[in-house]
């Protein structure tokens, strides 16, 4: 995963950042925690949260959470201060809980940090994403990130509020 | 009617731009098939049996001369030279090209139409009551809220993968036409005791496999809330909706596995957090979308035409056309005229480059240029004087949109079916071709009176055929289309889901089956009374009975 690449303030980046999974069985208390900044699940945040806040205050190693289309973030509404960054992954981009997320993590919670998509999607995602309160995006496998770089401007204007602008078109629209 | 400023014609104008480019990395190979789907869909493009089909939305239902004209024009020159109107204020072409789509649907933002959220799972093309603004019973215009929505729901960014699609309908009369009760969410205009305009809210209605009635879930929302209230409403369905099986998925399951007061108490607790926020509405802002929704410039006319008057004794075919075709207008020496695409023979809701010509002409002339698309497919011109409806027949009769058959058996709905969509499993239009053919005659059809038939191609229900005091759904068994009885539905206030009345019958067994269903009506129907009277009082019993009393040998010719 080491020097995959990430679209942060509209352009390409480097991306340090692991995604631990489970593997089949395995208990989220077994599961081995590899070195370097962490995206960890639900499951493993709730049993190993003294072991992982450990290594940020030992060794500086920053906080990551990522969250599956069921998770709800009200389940982790009280731990938001201690991440980084919050990922959330689409196995498939039609599932759209993952934009409910976004939005109450920065509008209902204030959730200030990096807030991460990544899975299935790619260019026609973005924009949508985006106004959602995304601000990172890991593109698909076999989907042109270039190409995904290029979807933040399809839409000049939006009529609803979202989690970039929260004013609808009819508050700033001229008079 | 609502004309598009110039954010409008943005972000119209850059969907057109963004399909452009789907289309074009499709076509190149970089979108796969299971990519571009939701995003051709959410684009109102189908791919069917012979051809991409592409539906277009008339939001509201409300249509420009000038855009009937520009659709014509379309249908003459990138399709076969007919279009077709649905039961949801939508306008398809069925026989388009995919590399096509993309200049067709920049043609018609110049005339500000489009194909946005027309299909896939995100928010449908708001629908309304198609005598809006011109019913004499009507508490409050629905078309100004109808456009609000329309903005709040175009490219919502939360919404754009829900569970499965979510049809919104707004009703702002006493009597609904609008259908409030079988959307995924129905608003009812009403007032409350101070007199302020708010929203009777139904939550969960809906038809296909598992028809249901909506529920009340808000008995009173006043309006400065429908935005921040439905965003938390469609919240509760994306986060909580099931996605493990799409049959299961649409809002309407959710609110029976939670029960109506669970899933209104979620939507509160959601809308606690929204209430009062950004979205809250403004007089300011209902001002200027209700201005482009005012009144037409009407002359000041007698209720009663002396000429219209004398037209009507002397002329027994035009008294017949206005008896069932011309509505009551709450403006004095006005009427609305229902132009029917329901000539016998010709598909129901289709109408050919020339018809539409036709209806955009006789708008501009006699209707202040403005036309209605009504849920049983056809065109309203709602403002027609009523001096001038002798004329506006003649030119309809010349047309073929003239007849006289509104709410009688010939103006049966039915989906394209079989012959077009690709997820019918039985073919609609030989079936209602057949039903129209067996009734043809006009006296016939006017003893029988007010009869909804309603016919879907398979348990989508484009049809409606849940809500036909007969209605008539297409099964498929063993590779042979066979069609399943329903009688009892109904629309509007006292919506009610019809009930099968036992084994299907084969397509050629049905215009017997359909005659049986209507000699057993005749015969204990009270003076006056309507077949869905009748029904209601005897109930489904003595219909059931000469259903099935002669049944034919089930062949195998298919819409024999």
């Amino acid at each position: 995963m080491a020097n995959k690449q990430i679209i942060k303030e509209r352009r390409l980046q480097d991306d340090a950042w692991k995604v631990v999974t489970l593997v089949d069985g395995e208990a989220p208390l077994d599961v081995c925690l590899p070195v370097g900044p962490l995206l960890v699940p639900v499951s493993v945040w709730k049993a190993k949260k003294a072991c992982l806040i450990h290594r940020e205050y030992e060794h500086g190693t920053p906080l990551g959470i990522w969250l599956a289309p069921e998770d709800k973030i009200e389940d982790i509404a009280g731990d938001i201060d201690d991440f980084s960054v919050i990922a959330v992954h689409f196995p498939k981009f039609t599932d759209g809980r993952g934009y409910s997320t976004a939005r109450l993590l920065r509008e209902r919670y204030g959730f200030d940090g990096e807030v991460r998509a990544f899975g299935d999607i790619g260019h026609d995602q973005i924009f949508f994403l985006n106004r959602a309160g995304f601000d990172a995006f890991v593109i698909g496998e076999g989907k042109s990130a270039e190409d995904a770089l290029t979807a933040f401007d399809d839409f000049p204007e939006s009529y609803q509020g979202d989690a970039v602008q929260p004013l609808p078109l009819f508050r700033r629209r001229a008079a | 009617m609502y004309r598009y400023d110039d954010y409008d014609h943005a972000i119209v104008k850059a969907r057109v731009a963004q399909f452009r480019g789907q289309t074009e990395r499709y076509l190149a190979g970089q979108l796969s098939e299971d990519e571009f789907r939701p995003l051709r869909l959410q684009n109102g493009l189908y791919i069917q049996r012979h051809s991409p089909m592409l539906r277009l939305a008339v939001p509201y239902g409300l249509i420009a001369a000038r855009q009937l004209r520009r659709f014509a024009d379309i249908t003459r020159r990138y399709d076969r030279g007919f279009g077709h109107f649905t039961t949801r204020h939508n306008l398809q072409l069925n026989w388009v090209k995919l590399a096509d789509v993309p200049d067709i649907l920049a043609e018609l933002a110049e005339e500000e139409l489009h194909a946005i959220q027309t299909s896939g799972n995100c928010i449908r093309n708001v629908t309304t009551d198609h005598f809006a603004g011109v019913a004499a019973d009507e508490i409050a215009d629905p078309r100004p809220w109808a456009e609000i929505l329309r903005q709040w729901s175009t490219f919502h960014p939360e919404f754009a993968y829900l569970p499965r699609k979510f049809k919104v309908a707004i009703s702002g009369a006493t009597e609904d036409r609008a259908a409030v009760q079988v959307h995924d969410l129905g608003l009812q205009v009403v007032r409350n005791e101070a007199g302020e305009i708010g929203f009777k809210v139904y939550a969960g209605g809906g038809l296909g496999r598992t028809p249901l009635l909506g529920q009340v879930v808000r008995e009173f929302l006043p309006w400065q809330h429908l935005l921040s209230y439905t965003e938390a409403l469609v919240r509760v369905f994306n986060r909580h909706g099931r996605r493990d099986n799409a049959y299961k998925a649409r809002i309407k399951i959710l609110v029976k596995a939670l029960g109506r007061d669970e899933f209104s108490r979620q939507v509160e607790a959601e809308w606690a957090h929204l209430k009062e926020g950004p979205a809250t509405l403004t007089a300011a802002e209902v001002g200027r979308v209700a201005a482009q929704f005012a009144a037409p410039a009407y002359e000041t006319l007698a209720a009663d035409d002396l000429c219209h008057l004398a037209h009507l004794r002397e002329d027994k075919a035009f008294a017949r056309w206005v008896g069932r075709n011309v509505q009551a207008h709450k403006v004095a020496g006005y009427a609305a005229v229902t132009l029917s695409l329901k000539a016998s023979g010709a598909a129901p809701g289709d109408a050919s480059s020339e018809q539409l010509e036709a209806a955009a002409d006789l708008a501009e002339r006699f209707s202040f240029g403005e036309l209605r698309v009504s849920h049983e497919q056809n065109l309203i011109l709602a403002d027609v004087p009523q001096r001038e409806l002798y004329t506006v027949w003649h030119r309809a009769k010349a047309a073929g949109l003239a007849s006289p058959t509104v709410g009688l058996i010939q103006d049966l709905i039915a989906c394209p079916g079989g012959d077009f969509c690709g997820l019918a499993n039985a073919r609609s239009l030989p079936l209602a071709a057949a039903i129209q053919e067996r009734f043809e005659d006009l006296d016939y059809q006017h003893d029988i009176g007010d009869l909804e038939l309603n016919i879907s191609g398979c348990m989508n229900s484009c049809g409606h055929h849940h809500l036909g005091a007969i209605g008539i759904l297409g099964v498929d068994k063993n590779g042979e289309e066979w069609y399943q009885v329903t009688l009892g539905g109904r629309q509007g206030n006292h919506a009610r889901i019809g009930d099968v009345i036992g084994r299907a019958f084969a397509a050629v067994e049905v215009p017997d089956a359909v005659e049986r269903l209507i000699t057993s009506y005749l015969a204990h129907r009270h003076a006056d009374e309507r077949f869905i009277d009748t029904f209601d009082r005897i109930g489904a019993e003595p219909f059931r009975a000469t259903a099935y009393s002669n049944p034919q040998p089930s062949r195998r010719v298919v819409n024999g």
